[in-house]
C-alpha cells in the first residue's frame, strides 16, 4: 500500500493487484447471502464477519463489484442530519469513518475537510438555524457561519449580495468531508474476502426460494444458491427483488446525475452543499471539481438523465463560484437511486422470514456505508434490527411514524 | 432530455412539463379503509424496470394532464390516455 497520509495528494498511488479471490462458482449453501455488491453490501458482508463471526457468506454482484452508485456517487460524508434517529445512525457512520482505514487496513483517502450547507433566504436561513440547533443538542459538531466566514473558509465562494440568491449565511461541520469511493470499496472487499466472505461478480437474482412464508434461497444466473438468511442491498434495483419475492416497497428509482470537470489546482478545500440552488462541490484529491444536484423527474433504470439538469446545477455553480465559468467539463453520468417518501432508508425484516432489506438511502447513502452494513449485519445476525437502524423499519409507512429528511437534507444529500 | 408525445399539443421537450409519477392510483373508501390500505395509497408505487404507467402535467403549454406509458429503460413512450379513460395495453 502506498501512502497513508490524510492530506490530499496530487497524485493517487498505482491501483492494486487483485485483493479477493475472484471465485467464479458459487457453493451450493452459505449462511447468509448478501445481493448487491456495492459499498452497502459488501460493508454488510465484513461486519457479519467481523462483528458476529458469520463468514460462510456469499456476496452476489450482478455486475462488477462496487460498479452501481458506489462507482457513480460524489463521496460527501457528513452526520448533520435534523431528527434524532438519522442523527443517530449518521454520526455512527461517522464515528467508524474515523477509524475505518486503520481498521480495515486498507487506505481510503478520507479527508475531513469540512462540510458547508448555504442559506440564501430568510425561511432557508431558519431552516438551517433549526437544523444547528438540533446537531448541537444531539453532540454533533456543527457551526453557524455569517457570510464573510464562509468566504474566509472558502475563499472562491462569491457572497456579493447582489445576486439572485446571495450567501446569507451557512451551517459548517468541520468533521464531514470525502473519501475515495472504490478505495473504500475495495478495502471492505479485501477485509471481507480475508475472513473468508466470498465475493462472486456477474451473478444476477432472478427469484427467491420461499416456502411456508420463508426464504430458503435465490434463484441465479448460475444456478441456485441455498442460504439461511438473504440480505437485499441493491439500492435502485431494490424494488425489482422485492417484487421478485413477492411484495411491495415504497420505493421509487430515479436518475441521479454527476459530474467532474478536467483536472484544476486545488482551489477548493471543503465541500459546499446548496439545496436552494440545487448544487453540490468538492475537489478530488486528483483535481476534478465534483459536483452533483438534485435527481431527474422521473422514474428509470437507465443511468442517464437530461442535459438541462446538468445546465441548471452548472448555472448555479456559476452564480456561486465565478472562477469556475471557463472550467471545462468532461465528464457526466448518471447513477439509479433508490427514493423513499420520507427521504430515510429502510433496513430491516420484509414480509418474508429471513429476508431482510436494506433499501432507500435515496440520494445520499455514500456517508452511510459504514453504518448501513453496521446496522444491518446486526439486523441479519440477530434477527432483530440494531436500535439504530429500528426506527428505519418497512412498517413505518403503515404506522405512520416517518423521519422526514426532506427538509433537513434539501435536495443536495 | 425527453421529447414528450403531449395527446393535445404533440410532442414538446421535457422541460415544458412537470412529472406526476404512476398512474391509475385511486382514493380507497375512507370510511373502511384500514391503514395498510392507505399505506398503500400514500405510499405505494409501482417501480418497474420497463413499461410504466404515469402522469405528465404540460405545465409550460396546455397545462393538461395526460397519462402515458414510458419504458424506464429505454426512456421510449407508448401511448397516451386521458385521466379516467381506459388504459391502452402495456406496449410489448
Amino acid at each position: 500500500m502506498a501512502t497513508t497520509t490524510r492530506r490530499r495528494t496530487v497524485e493517487l498511488p498505482e491501483h492494486p493487484d487483485f485483493l479477493w479471490t475472484a471465485r467464479v462458482t458459487p457453493k451450493k449453501v452459505y449462511d447468509v447471502i448478501i445481493i448487491g455488491g456495492g459499498g452497502h453490501g459488501l460493508s454488510t458482508a465484513y461486519y457479519l464477519a467481523k462483528n458476529h463471526g458469520i463468514t460462510n457468506i456469499a456476496v452476489l454482484e450482478k455486475g462488477w463489484l462496487a460498479g452501481g452508485n458506489m462507482a457513480r456517487n460524489t463521496t460527501v460524508i457528513r452526520s448533520n442530519y435534523l431528527w434524532d434517529e438519522s442523527a443517530g445512525i449518521y454520526e455512527h457512520s461517522l464515528k467508524l469513518w474515523e477509524n475505518l482505514e486503520e481498521e480495515v487496513g486498507y487506505e481510503m483517502f478520507f479527508s475531513q475537510r469540512g462540510v458547508m450547507s448555504l442559506a440564501h433566504s430568510v425561511s432557508d436561513l431558519r431552516a438551517k438555524a433549526r437544523n444547528y440547533h438540533a446537531n448541537k443538542i444531539n453532540d454533533i459538531d456543527s457551526e453557524w457561519l455569517t457570510p464573510e466566514q464562509v468566504k474566509e473558509i472558502a475563499p472562491i465562494v462569491n457572497i456579493n449580495p447582489d445576486v439572485r440568491y446571495p450567501v446569507l449565511g451557512a451551517t459548517y461541520q468541520p468533521r464531514g468531508g470525502i473519501a475515495k469511493h472504490d478505495w473504500v470499496a475495495w478495502g471492505y472487499a479485501k477485509a471481507a474476502a480475508d475472513m473468508g466472505v466470498d465475493i462472486i461478480q456477474g451473478c444476477e437474482v432472478t427469484g427467491f426460494d420461499i416456502r411456508d412464508g420463508k426464504v430458503h434461497g435465490v434463484k441465479t444466473n448460475l444456478g441456485p444458491i441455498a442460504a439461511q438468511k438473504v440480505g437485499m442491498v441493491a439500492a435502485g434495483h431494490s424494488s425489482v427483488l422485492a417484487n421478485l419475492a413477492g411484495f411491495d416497497i415504497p420505493i421509487q428509482s430515479r436518475p441521479l446525475q454527476a459530474l467532474v470537470s478536467e483536472l484544476l489546482e486545488q482551489v477548493h478545500n471543503t465541500v459546499i452543499m446548496s439545496g436552494m440552488v440545487h448544487v453540490y462541490v468538492s475537489q478530488a484529491h486528483k483535481g476534478e471539481l465534483v459536483m452533483g444536484a438534485g435527481t431527474d423527474a422521473f422514474n428509470s433504470y437507465a443511468q442517464r438523465g437530461g442535459f438541462h439538469v446538468i445546465e441548471h446545477q452548472l448555472a448555479a455553480a456559476i452564480e456561486l463560484f465565478p472562477i469556475f465559468e471557463r472550467a471545462h467539463l468532461l465528464r457526466t453520468w448518471g447513477g439509479i437511486v433508490d427514493i423513499s417518501p420520507d427521504a430515510s432508508p429502510i433496513i430491516g425484516h420484509t414480509p418474508v422470514d429471513n429476508l431482510f432489506i436494506n433499501t432507500g438511502w435515496g440520494t445520499g447513502g455514500f456517508k452511510a456505508t459504514p453504518a448501513s452494513g453496521w446496522t444491518m449485519a446486526h439486523t441479519i445476525a440477530t434477527g432483530e434490527p440494531h436500535e439504530l437502524n429500528a426506527p428505519f423499519s418497512l412498517d413505518r409507512f403503515v404506522t405512520g411514524h416517518l423521519i422526514d429528511e426532506h427538509g433537513a437534507a434539501g435536495v443536495a444529500h | 432530455m425527453l421529447h414528450i408525445p403531449c395527446p393535445y399539443c404533440g410532442p414538446r421537450d421535457e422541460t415544458e412539463f412537470h412529472y406526476g409519477a404512476g398512474a391509475n392510483i385511486f382514493y380507497p373508501e375512507p370510511s373502511s379503509a384500514t391503514d395498510e390500505e392507505w399505506s398503500k395509497f400514500v405510499f405505494i408505487r409501482e417501480n418497474p424496470k420497463g413499461w410504466h404507467a404515469e402522469r405528465w402535467v404540460h405545465s409550460a403549454g396546455c397545462r393538461r394532464w395526460f397519462n402515458v406509458w414510458r419504458n424506464t429503460i429505454t426512456h421510449e413512450f407508448g401511448p397516451t390516455y386521458k385521466p379516467f379513460t381506459e388504459q391502452p395495453k402495456r406496449p410489448a
